[in-house]
């Protein structure tokens, strides 16, 4: 399981560097604030452990995991936010 | 078991809707879609993940973290100012790691007090926790709880380095405490004994896994990490930092990935790694300056230089926005050429006015756009989108420093250390080999400044005092807004 895992971490790697070599400067300041956005992908393990975990039996896990809730939601509504704004503005001429 | 691989096949459609999102900002007129893209997935994996069951025993846990983590992120979206966004993205980051190292510790915990239950359960006496932790991993699917553990590590290590660097970058841009380099070499020794600390707890969590507490020593060695690792560099280098730390939110979630067995954690995360490295190494070349030097060195000495006396004594033209408007009289080609001084001016509106003036009476007005300019990688181009300049106008360094020598005037507003010619013709320089805009090849150039005084690199600046160049001094908004003036009634 580890090694495939491992095969799909290199392979998105490569795929990544291919896509975002061809991005232009102009998009630079969009890339990173998306990309960022998507970083906040680990809100999906942020819902699962939250879920999981009732208070009343493990205090601790629930805790972490509502708090990695609210940081990761920030960054996933913040961030796509932030890039749509700011890609609204790219306009051509005329 | 169906619904375990049809979620599966869902996890990949929202990787792939991340990698066509990604596509989609190669090129601004695919952009926004692209963005919608990325979010489309983001849903798509969210709702995947509460509909796949058992989150309801904890349902209160996460539905108070999406309401609330998304007011905020709503409200920062919405309030945040154009100049203030490297900020804003560099804190942004920072959550992104917190999360990550967040949700590898809870799992951590989780895993052990599963474990404790079973052992309790089981009766048996000869068999220890750490037993039954790789008990619950193995029966869990995750295979070698080495693996699990090792990934827990590095994604506490990342994530914790992330989160305070990012805090601290978004501190020192937003100018709470200084953006000059701090050389203080106890910040360097404080690093390491930081992160070597981290390493050893990550150890210690290796060989005892049912100690809890190393990896809250480690997450913690790794934030102070963080503050030592952006508290030495300088304001002007945030563009490297800032990609760099993106990288690390991003190899976060990847980590945390392996710690959940979760695939599309792993790719989105490489994908957000990888991005951030080309931006790292993007904004390193444009400064002609290693990854190393960036982020341990300081800048070279610049005794040997000659100073700003013997360059500027006599030979610095002053000008007035009255003089540069007679000058505007009949040009074909304007070039601007912003810096960061832009920005901390909010001239870009202004500017943006002076071009549409200048348009009116046929010339062509291009812009120059350095890629460390600002504070982050594509800082200029999102402040002059917002003033409503045209991207096909946004010139990049290469294509401008070709059609320099056709340029009637070149405007530099607030940039100094990117139009150095010393990087080009001095060898002995300290931004010796650096590319910059070769705006000391226009026929004229008109710098807009408040001073002579140095940029970033500390040193001065010939082009200042060339024959071709004019300095007009002032706060570049105010500078502008009096050349606006001049130009109408010229």
């Amino acid at each position: 399981m580890f090694a495939l895992l491992l095969t799909i971490f290199a392979l998105a790697i490569f795929v990544g560097f291919e896509i975002i070599t061809k991005v232009p400067p102009t998009l630079h300041t969009p890339l990173m604030s998306g990309a960022n956005a998507i970083s906040g992908i680990t809100i999906v393990g942020a819902l699962i452990v939250a879920g999981a975990n009732p208070s009343s039996e493990s205090f601790v896990p629930g805790f972490l995991g509502f708090l990695a809730v609210v940081f990761a939601m920030i960054n996933v509504v913040g961030g796509f936010g932030v890039t749509h704004r700011m890609l609204a503005m790219f306009k051509k001429k005329g | 078991m169906e619904f375990d691989s049809l979620r599966n096949l869902l996890y990949v459609v929202a990787a792939i809707l991340f990698i066509f999102g990604i596509k989609g900002l190669t090129h601004p007129r695919t952009a926004v879609r692209g963005n919608l893209l990325g979010l489309a997935g983001m849903i798509l994996a969210m709702i995947v993940t509460l509909v796949d069951g058992d989150l309801m025993p904890g349902w209160y846990w996460w539905v108070g973290g999406i309401v609330l983590g998304g007011l905020i992120g709503v409200v920062a979206a919405k309030r945040v100012q154009m100049t203030a966004m490297p900020e804003l993205v560099a804190l942004f980051n920072g959550f992104g790691g917190i999360a990550s190292m967040l949700v590898a510790g809870a799992v951590f915990h989780e895993t052990i007090a599963k474990a404790a239950e079973r052992m309790g359960v089981s009766g048996e006496s000869d068999r220890d926790l750490t037993y039954w932790m790789g008990q619950v991993i193995a029966d869990a699917g995750m295979g070698d709880p080495v693996q699990v553990y090792l990934a827990t590590v590095i994604s506490g290590i990342i994530g914790g380095l992330t989160f305070t660097g990012s805090v601290l970058a978004f501190v020192k841009l937003r100018e709470w405490i200084s953006g000059r380099p701090m050389t203080n070499p106890m910040l360097k020794a404080g690093n390491v004994v930081a992160l070597v600390g981290s390493a050893i707890f990550g150890a210690v969590l290796l060989v005892r896994p049912d100690a809890w507490w190393a990896y809250w020593a480690l997450a913690a060695c790794a934030l102070v990490g963080g503050i030592f690792f952006v508290l030495p560099i300088g304001g002007a280098d945030m563009p490297v930092v800032i990609s760099l730390l993106n990288s690390y939110s991003g190899l976060a979630a990847a980590a945390t990935g392996f710690v959940i067995n979760n695939t599309v954690l792993i790719v989105s995360g490489s994908l957000v790694g990888a991005s951030g490295l080309i931006l790292t190494k993007i904004m390193c070349v444009a400064m002609n300056r290693s990854l190393t030097n960036v982020l341990f060195g300081v800048m070279a000495e610049v005794e040997e230089g000659p100073s700003a006396d013997e360059v500027y004594a006599g030979k610095v033209t002053a000008t007035t926005p009255d003089e540069v408007a007679m000058l505007f009289d009949g040009v074909q080609r304007v070039c601007v050429v912003p810096g960061y001084g832009m920005a901390v001016a909010q001239a870009q509106h202004t500017v943006r006015d002076l071009a549409n003036l200048l348009e009116a009476q046929d010339v062509e007005v291009i812009y120059g756009i350095h890629p460390v300019a600002g504070r982050m990688p594509g800082h200029m181009n999102v402040l002059l989108a917002e003033a409503d300049v045209p991207y096909d106008q946004l010139k990049e360094m290469d294509e401008v420093n070709a059609m320099m020598e056709q340029v009637d005037i070149c405007l530099v507003i607030g940039a100094n250390d990117v139009v150095n010619p010393d990087a080009r013709t001095n060898p002995t320089s300290p931004i010796a080999g650096m590319p910059i805009i070769n705006v000391d090849q226009a026929r004229t150039v008109v710098v807009v400044k408040r001073s002579l005084s140095p940029g970033f690199a500390g040193i001065p600046n010939p082009l200042f005092a060339a024959p071709n160049t004019l300095m007009m001094f002032g706060d570049g908004k105010k500078a502008l807004v009096e050349l606006i003036r001049a130009i109408k009634e010229n």
